[in-house]
């Protein structure tokens, strides 16, 4: 239940696969996008088009750090977007897929 | 718990160099594409007869959208995904078909969250609500005792929302809304409502009472006094998020530090109204022709109106703030909600009602000064042509009858619920921001 605290970004395992969540939608805008939770009726934003585009490529990456590559995000920039992805898989936004 | 909508818009700015060169905040003033969400009043209908209800429902309009044209709105807002609607009413569950349109709706990625008064919530709804996780429930009350909501819900109200929370809570539908409109007359049962939100598993929403619809005719009555809006403020703090507020409150801000939620005014921007005839208002507190879009049998339907109304583009243009501009407290309160002034003659552009500065109660004493010229007459009322229950609920505790109602000296009838929308749509959005 934390609001104010940083969710476990630490726990946020790049090397796994990743998936939007089946209940989820997301919707495009200028800004990046919203993104909205059926089942728990939780709404979010992703605030840039890279972090958009982080997302909407997860599912066809073998691991989320793969994802944050094919989007052009480098070392650099990396521990922001995985602080992000911390964010969005602590909210069931995104959740780990099953290795096929 | 995720942060609410309004954290993630303050200043966090997104990853890399590519961040949205607008805050989210701005970008949200010029309006979306679509909205995020709306709030759908189906039906004027009602079997009660609140004297502060938005929309003065009461009776049935014969032009209302029937099934077919209500399952095509949906289809509409699945394409824009719009991600849900707030249905209220009056009271939608009197609509034989409202069941079947929750089910429709929530099948076609458009959820719903519906207010009511609990009347027709029986055991076998409230089960099956309860398997549904895209339906959330809001049940209105008025008063944490009895005679406090009864004296503006009507006689028996608080009885039956307390029956079908009862219900709600059998079935195992936890984090249900208790939405109560703050008055003059509940503010002093806070805790109490809190209390009646916890034995039932249900979140407490608090929302601020408007003069719209047949509220004009009681705000003056019952909206609270600047002491106790202060104590309601710092209540909320105390309290920060497991007490939603639907943004209702953003007005107060300039007391100190937002209260959780987006303190912005989504109306036509972010957010609308669509009412049972399928006219399209900038929010739900405004159902007047002032703030009239269009209507969704128009050409070119509902999407047409949200992104080609010039009423809706002019409230997307940068505001200019007006007189509140060179207020200290401006980018707090923004200048508090454009119905609250629009319904009490106070102009747009100028302070709330109910600024804490107090701006906006000397602006009411110069226009009750000036014989309350401004003050606009309603543009729709479907209220019961009987309004004798107004003069019964003016006998409530601490009540006087309201000024516009005919003294007619009949039993009570119970008066219509409060449209199932009290709050901004955007209400109860539980947000997480992305990156950081």
């Amino acid at each position: 239940m934390s609001t104010t605290l940083d969710p476990p970004s630490a726990a946020f395992d790049l090397d796994r696969p990743w998936d939007l969540h089946p209940r989820v939608s997301l919707r495009r805008e200028p800004f990046g996008a919203l993104v909205y939770h059926f089942d728990t009726r939780r709404l979010s934003f992703l605030k840039s088009l890279d972090l958009l585009a982080v997302v909407e490529s997860l599912g066809a990456s073998p691991t989320a750090g793969e994802a944050c590559r094919a989007a052009g995000i480098d070392d650099e920039r990396l521990p922001a977007y995985r602080h992000a992805l911390g964010t969005l898989a602590a909210s069931g936004m995104i959740c780990e897929r099953r290795p096929r | 718990m995720s942060t609410p909508l309004a954290e993630g818009l303050h200043a966090r700015p997104a990853p890399g160099p590519d961040r949205a060169p607008l805050r989210l905040v701005d970008q949200f003033q010029l309006g979306l594409d679509a909205p995020i969400c709306l709030t759908w009043e189906l039906t004027y209908a009602c079997n009660l007869a609140c004297v502060h209800c938005l929309s003065s429902s009461g009776r049935r309009d014969p032009r209302e959208l029937t099934t077919a044209e209500c399952r095509s709105l949906i289809d509409e807002f699945e394409r824009m995904q719009v991600f849900y609607v707030n249905i209220g009413g009056g009271e939608p569950t009197v609509r034989a078909d409202f069941w079947d349109l929750v089910e429709y709706a929530t099948g076609h990625h458009v959820g719903v969250k519906f207010s009511t008064n609990g009347s027709r919530l029986t055991p076998d709804v409230a089960a099956l609500l309860a398997r549904n996780p895209s339906v959330d429930v809001q049940i209105s009350l008025d008063g944490a005792t009895a005679d406090v909501n009864d004296a503006v819900r009507g006689s028996g109200s608080f009885s039956t929302a307390v029956t079908a929370m009862e219900r709600l809570a059998a079935a195992g539908f936890a984090g249900f809304k208790l939405s109560v409109v703050v008055t003059r007359h509940n503010i002093s049962q806070l805790d109490e409502f809190a209390a009646i939100a916890a034995r039932y598993s249900a979140q407490l929403r608090l929302t601020r009472l408007r003069p719209s619809g047949r509220g004009a005719d009681v705000w003056d009555e019952l909206h609270p006094t600047a002491d106790q809006q202060r104590r309601l403020y710092d209540w909320l703090v105390a309290r920060g998020e497991s007490v939603l507020t639907g943004d209702s409150f953003f007005h107060l801000a300039g007391y100190g530090d937002p209260l959780p939620g987006l303190n912005l005014c989504g109306a036509g921007r972010v957010v609308c109204l669509v009412d049972p005839v399928g006219d399209v208002y900038a929010c739900p507190f405004a159902i007047h022709d002032e703030f009239l879009a269009g209507n969704v049998r128009s050409p070119g339907g509902f999407a047409a109106v949200w992104k080609d109304s010039d009423r809706f583009a002019t409230l997307r243009a940068p505001d200019t703030g007006g007189a509140c501009r060179s207020c200290g407290l401006y980018d707090a309160c923004r200048g508090g909600c454009m119905a609250a002034k629009f319904f009490t003659g106070l102009p747009l552009d100028g302070p709330d009602p109910e600024c804490v500065l107090g701006h906006g109660e000397a602006a009411l004493g110069i226009r009750d000064a000036g014989g309350r010229a401004g003050v606009p007459a309603p543009s729709q009322d479907h209220s019961r042509r009987s309004r004798a229950d107004h003069t019964a609920l003016g006998a409530g505790p601490g009540r006087t009858p309201s000024r516009t109602v005919e003294q007619v000296p009949v039993a009570l009838v119970p008066r219509r619920p409060d449209r199932a929308c009290d709050e901004s749509p955007l209400a109860g959005l539980r947000t997480t921001h992305g990156p950081r």
